[in-house]
């Protein structure tokens, strides 16, 4: 069961250039006629490709997300993708709690989120360790490179060390070359060995973000 | 200012009645409990392998049993929680909405406080009615009740895979002997899997 508007609409995910957290600083009324009309197809970095690839030869059925722009590709391709359900949070930690359960009934499920989102998702961590959870997160960093947001800067430090701390393998891609691989390593540590692993995309990955219209 | 909303001095159920006979007519659901009093009335129902008690994770439970309700569309998914439970993850329910899975049934056991932190006040006896909020966020079979009797029409809705369901059940703010599942998740996660004929590694 797909959600109902079939998810082509919603044109937050289009835009490379808006992240989800700063939505609400770059949209004005001004914005909105851009906003809407470029809703065309965009061509994805051959890393995010590379993303979706291992997802889906590894049979996930479920992938969960606050959005990024670094996730758009793969939440794109998991809309339009009729075996795997996209599932919109309005805060990460549901999502720990969404793939335990499609473990549960034995299903693979991933969780997407930037560098903010680890700090939401803390005591919900506990479940993963408190059962013994495989669990695999991507993780978009954000806060740790020209990054123009101060706010940003607190939890993209700590993201790490409060991944760590709670228990789950932390492997880092910042090459795009390197990216497959890297996830690739991850999922079959989280879905074969049942580990619990996030996989920080660095924010080089990503480049400047635009914060002005010239 | 005190707010009646019912709970306190309307007509309620008694919570291991409800859930005894609700649980005792979907002897095929897959059961997820929120932490605290609502996994105690589940267990003391009976323990059953179809059962995932949560004793951490407070807000978690409506999300687990989307995942699942998700993996598992031919099996009714039912969760039982409290109202402090419930109010933790308020945001699953636009979740589950936006997801309308037609086999999650939650039912929110409302006593207005919170029961095991030695029975302070929640939101819903200070306003909050989280029938109203179920609907704001989207889930259209959204409806309170008041007494056992209307077990059977929520089993026969549950059984029926028709609709998301979200059921607030008003109870009294009692505290029955406590009834304690068994506290290994990783056992109680492996053997559910194993219920539904899933291997563990």
């Amino acid at each position: 069961m797909k959600n109902r508007d079939g998810g082509i609409s919603n044109l937050y995910f289009v835009k490379p250039a808006i992240r989800f957290y700063d939505f609400y600083i770059t949209a004005s009324p001004a914005h909105a006629d851009w906003i809407a009309m470029d809703h065309r197809p965009t061509t994805a970095p051959a890393w995010q490709q590379d993303i979706f690839k291992v997802l889906k030869e590894g049979n996930v059925r479920q992938i969960a997300y606050v959005p990024d722009a670094g996730h758009s590709h793969v939440i794109r391709s998991a809309i339009a993708d009729p075996d795997i359900e996209d599932i919109v949070l309005t805060t990460e930690e549901e999502g720990v709690a969404v793939v335990s359960g499609a473990w549960l009934g034995g299903q693979r499920a991933v969780l997407l989120m930037q560098s903010s989102g680890v700090g939401n998702c803390v005591n919900m961590f506990s479940l993963l360790s408190s059962a013994n959870f495989p669990f695999f997160t991507l993780v978009t960093m954000r806060g740790e490179y020209a990054d123009f947001n101060p706010w940003q800067g607190p939890m993209g430090r700590a993201t790490q060390g409060a991944l760590e701390l709670m228990g789950i393998t932390v492997l880092r891609a910042s090459d795009p070359d390197q990216v497959e691989e890297i996830v690739r390593a991850g999922f079959d540590a989280a879905f074969e060995a049942g580990d619990r692993v996030a996989v920080l995309l660095g924010q080089n990955l990503i480049g400047r973000k635009k914060w002005e219209r010239k | 200012m005190s707010i009646d909303t019912g709970t306190s001095k309307g007509k309620t159920a008694d919570r291991r009645e409800f859930v005894s006979k609700l649980l005792g007519a979907l002897p095929d659901a897959l059961v997820v409990t929120g932490l605290g009093s609502a996994s105690y009335d589940v267990f003391a129902a009976g323990d059953r392998d179809k059962n995932y008690y949560l004793w951490g994770a407070m807000g978690g439970s409506t999300s687990l049993a989307l995942g699942l309700a998700l993996a598992q569309p031919d099996k009714s998914v039912v969760v039982i929680t409290g109202d402090g439970e419930q109010l933790m993850g308020i945001g699953s329910l636009a979740t589950i909405a936006a997801k309308q899975p037609r086999n999650l049934t939650i039912v929110v056991l409302d006593n207005g406080h919170f029961g095991e932190t030695g029975m302070q006040r929640s939101h819903t006896s200070l306003g909050t009615d989280l029938v109203s909020v179920a609907k704001g966020f989207g889930i259209a079979n959204a409806f309170a009740v008041e007494s056992i009797d209307r077990c059977g029409d929520i089993a026969d809705q549950a059984a029926a895979r028709k609709a998301t369901t979200f059921v607030r059940v008003c109870i009294e703010a009692s505290e029955p002997p406590r009834a304690l599942p068994p506290r290994d998740g990783a056992h109680v996660k492996n053997r559910f899997r194993s219920a539904l004929g899933f291997d563990p590694f």
